[in-house]
């Protein structure tokens, strides 16, 4: 039987590698809060053919309605796309009337989002109480169904554990994203957050029950043996299920389904991964870790593996 | 293995009937063949969301300090007046929902004109007293009425309708208050008026006594009191056996003249009809593809089981979609997302089950065996890790119905219901498929069979 567990700290150095850039890149550029969170407008219009403004001419009607922190970005598909602050409707109104007046032609609103900036903040803390109530929920919700079994509390901490990595690679690549691809995060991001979770913990649950049932079955077997047995029992289910399917809808969905849905897909994508791989190489080893009370031998010479 | 074939089969085949009915068809309808009238119709079309076909979503807050307390009952109230000034535009499908205890969230999906509703909205309700003469018209019964608040041309009513005339509007209202008449048996609405609407309601209540003065909130009639007396003094009673909760919302909208709570727009957001109708097409493409890969794959590496597994997982998908449509959600973008991966969650359940099977089978068990252990033994397994994905989709379902998110409402909906229905799928009609499948084709080489 192959033996997973014996390498454990490369796998926690792996996650490192992983997890520490992004995270980097966020605290060096900050949190790139989306308009949900933060309050303002994102306005996509697009001009006539051949009767377009500038920027600067854009920047102008936006000053004119006391609007001076206008940003013009124009998209590929000839659209342009202007972030600034809470534009109110009639201010809106004025501007478009505003634009067709200073092109000569009409202007088509592709679309247009205005967050109150009162209302962005409070979405942004009730998120936060969101991710802690789902992760509460779920460390209960483990210790119930294992309860059964010794240290069943173990069992929901290295679950929050390994959820806290998967969040952690998920902030991770937005800080990827942010850094290289203007991503944001947006309330579809907290939704790919909160699946990730919700998923993360699925994967934990499944490799968990694989060491419950063996607790019962092989009870002469050394701790580190049964996880690993358990662990290599549902390999072939976790790549199965992970790779195979949900990560090729979510790939053919990032790679077909239109902008919207691209940056979603990704990180759910990069998500659900992590979670696979979590419950693999971070939970299990965790609770390894844990029965052995190897933080006894960190600072010592390491004995041989 | 499964002693009730037949019955199971039978059950699978009637929901499976039952929700083609409803997919293929855009309304419900049962006829009584006795009488041959309809005796149950529902209409079931589909309901794309804004992101889908494009359209406008507001979120509308109560324009009051953030520490003062706004009762349930007058949110709903609100509520009710904005739908009802925004179905006066001729908008369908709109949908305005109460989300959170100081919010309204409107949607309207497939709207050009997004302006029109915008300013609709903000205004506040006119109300008018309407010389109706002897006529008392029923509460609800839609007025038309020579006053035009623009002090343009009044709306012209269809052919045949009578044209009413306004005495007054809402503005001349200074105060309204609830109080008891004389026996103190019935609740009554007192109301003071500012001096040009006293002389204005002077001479109109001293030359009509016994007719009956109408009172109208946006053409729509909320009461219809007869004068008892000229009331000259700017000062007067509606009497008309109101509770104390009916005079009370009565003199809401009077004091208001519509809407209980101010509202201010807090967020709006507009699609183009054109990026709507490119996601629906790309994510349809998209998921498409994504579904004919992983099928090919169950297909390929669980062989019999792979072919059960695809079919239970087309069932799945004309089961949720027919709930759908029955309980007429909106399919929203992300909700298409959460559809999949919840088919990814429903493939879960019977890969546990599959890899369970063939641990027992190269384990030496026979065939009966190792179908029965395969499903109690991941029972567990599928058990606790779908009740930890509903957990989660719950609480995203909160935190979207409090700030009228729609989107990760949407999302999370489809994705508590997909886990549900897989359930279903999974342990239900996967099982009974494949024991059907097994008894027509018994197979004897599990190599070639199960790919073991």
């Amino acid at each position: 039987m192959i033996d997973i567990l014996s390498k454990r700290y490369y796998y926690f150095l792996f996650s490192l590698l992983v997890i520490v850039p992004g995270l980097i890149f966020l605290a060096v550029d900050g949190l790139p809060l989306s308009i949900d969170f933060t309050g303002g407008s994102l306005f996509e219009i697009a001009f006539e053919e051949g009767k377009t403004i500038g920027t600067e001419g854009i920047n102008a009607i936006y000053e004119s309605v006391g609007i001076d922190d206008a940003q013009v970005t124009t998209t590929n598909n000839g659209s342009v796309l202007i972030r600034s602050s809470f534009l109110t409707e009639e201010a809106r109104n004025q501007v478009v009337t505003a634009m067709e007046v200073e092109s000569g032609g009409s202007v088509t609103v592709i679309s247009f989002d205005s967050v109150g900036p009162t209302i962005g903040a409070q979405v942004a803390s009730r998120a936060a109480l969101a991710v802690g109530v789902a992760a509460l929920g779920v460390v209960i919700y483990i210790t119930l169904a294992f309860r059964k079994v010794e240290n069943a509390f173990r069992y929901g901490v290295c679950a929050i554990i390994a959820m806290a990595h998967d969040v952690a690679v998920v902030f991770s690549v937005a800080g990827v994203g942010a850094r290289f691809f203007e991503w944001q995060m947006d309330a579809l991001f907290l939704t790919a957050l909160l699946t990730v979770i919700g998923f993360s913990v699925q994967d934990k649950v499944v490799v968990f029950d694989r060491i419950r049932e063996n607790a019962n079955l092989l009870r002469r077997l050394e701790y580190e043996t049964l996880v690993n047995h358990s662990i290599v029992q549902t390999l072939q289910r976790s790549i199965n299920t992970q790779l195979m399917t949900v990560e090729f809808l979510l790939l053919a969905l990032a790679l077909f389904g239109g902008v919207t849905l691209q940056e979603f897909a990704v990180i759910l994508l990069v998500g659900l991964l992590s979670g696979t791989y979590s419950s693999i190489f971070v939970a299990a080893p965790i609770l390894v870790l844990w029965e052995k009370r190897e933080w006894t031998t960190w600072f010592r010479r390491r004995p041989n593996p | 293995m499964i002693r009730n074939l037949t019955n199971r089969i039978i059950l699978i085949v009637v929901i499976v009937a039952l929700a083609l009915w409803i997919d293929l068809s855009s309304e419900v309808n049962i006829i009584n063949p006795i009488s041959n009238e309809p005796f149950f119709t529902r209409s079931v079309a589909p309901r794309l969301g804004l992101d889908l076909q494009g359209g406008l979503q507001v979120l509308l807050e109560a324009d009051i300090p953030a520490d003062q307390q706004i009762d349930s009952q007058s949110m709903e109230v609100a509520r009710e007046i904005v739908q009802q000034r925004t179905d006066a535009l001729g908008v369908s499908e709109n949908a305005i929902q109460v989300a959170g205890d100081r919010r309204i969230v409107g949607e309207f999906p497939g709207l050009a004109d997004t302006d029109s509703v915008l300013t609709t909205i903000q205004q506040t309700g006119l109300l008018e007293f309407v010389d109706t003469g002897d006529f008392a018209p029923e509460p609800g019964t839609i007025l038309y009425t020579d006053y035009s608040p623009a002090g343009g041309q009044a709306e012209l009513p269809p052919s045949g309708e009578v044209i009413y005339h306004t005495i007054m509007t809402g503005a001349e209202l200074d105060a309204v208050t609830v109080g008891q008449d004389q026996l103190g048996a019935n609740y009554v609405i007192n109301f003071r008026l500012k001096s040009e609407g006293a002389q204005i309601f002077g001479a109109h209540t001293s030359a009509n006594v016994g007719n009956v003065l109408t009172i109208v909130l946006d053409k729509q009639v909320i009461s219809a009191p007869r004068i008892n007396s000229a009331i000259t003094g700017g000062e007067g009673t509606i009497t008309g056996g109101f509770t104390y909760d009916s005079a009370n919302a009565f003199a809401v909208q009077l004091r208001y003249g519509s809407l209980p709570v101010p509202l201010k727009i807090v967020e709006t957001r507009i699609i183009g009809p054109t990026l709507g109708a490119d996601s629906l097409n790309k994510s349809l493409i998209a998921g498409s593809i994504g579904m004919t890969i992983v099928a090919l794959f169950m297909i390929i590496y669980y062989r019999l089981p792979g072919i059960v597994a695809v079919l239970s997982i087309l069932i799945y998908a004309v089961i949720t979609f027919a709930v759908f449509k029955w309980f007429h959600f909106t399919l929203t973008l992300p909700g298409v997302a959460g559809f999949l991966l919840s088919t990814g969650a429903a493939l879960d359940a019977n890969i546990l089950i599959f890899e369970r099977l063939k641990e027992e089978l190269r384990s030496g068990k026979n065939l009966a065996q190792a179908v029965d252990q395969g499903w109690t033994r991941a029972w567990s397994s599928i058990r606790d890790s779908n009740l930890a994905a509903i957990i989660t989709s719950l609480i995203l379902f909160w935190f979207g119905s409090t700030f009228g998110a729609t989107i990760v409402q949407g999302f999370s909906l489809t994705l508590a219901l997909g886990v549900a229905i897989s359930l279903f799928t999974a342990i239900y009609v996967t099982r009974t498929l494949l024991s059907l499948f097994l008894k027509i084709f018994k197979p004897q080489n599990f190599d070639r069979w199960f790919g073991i």
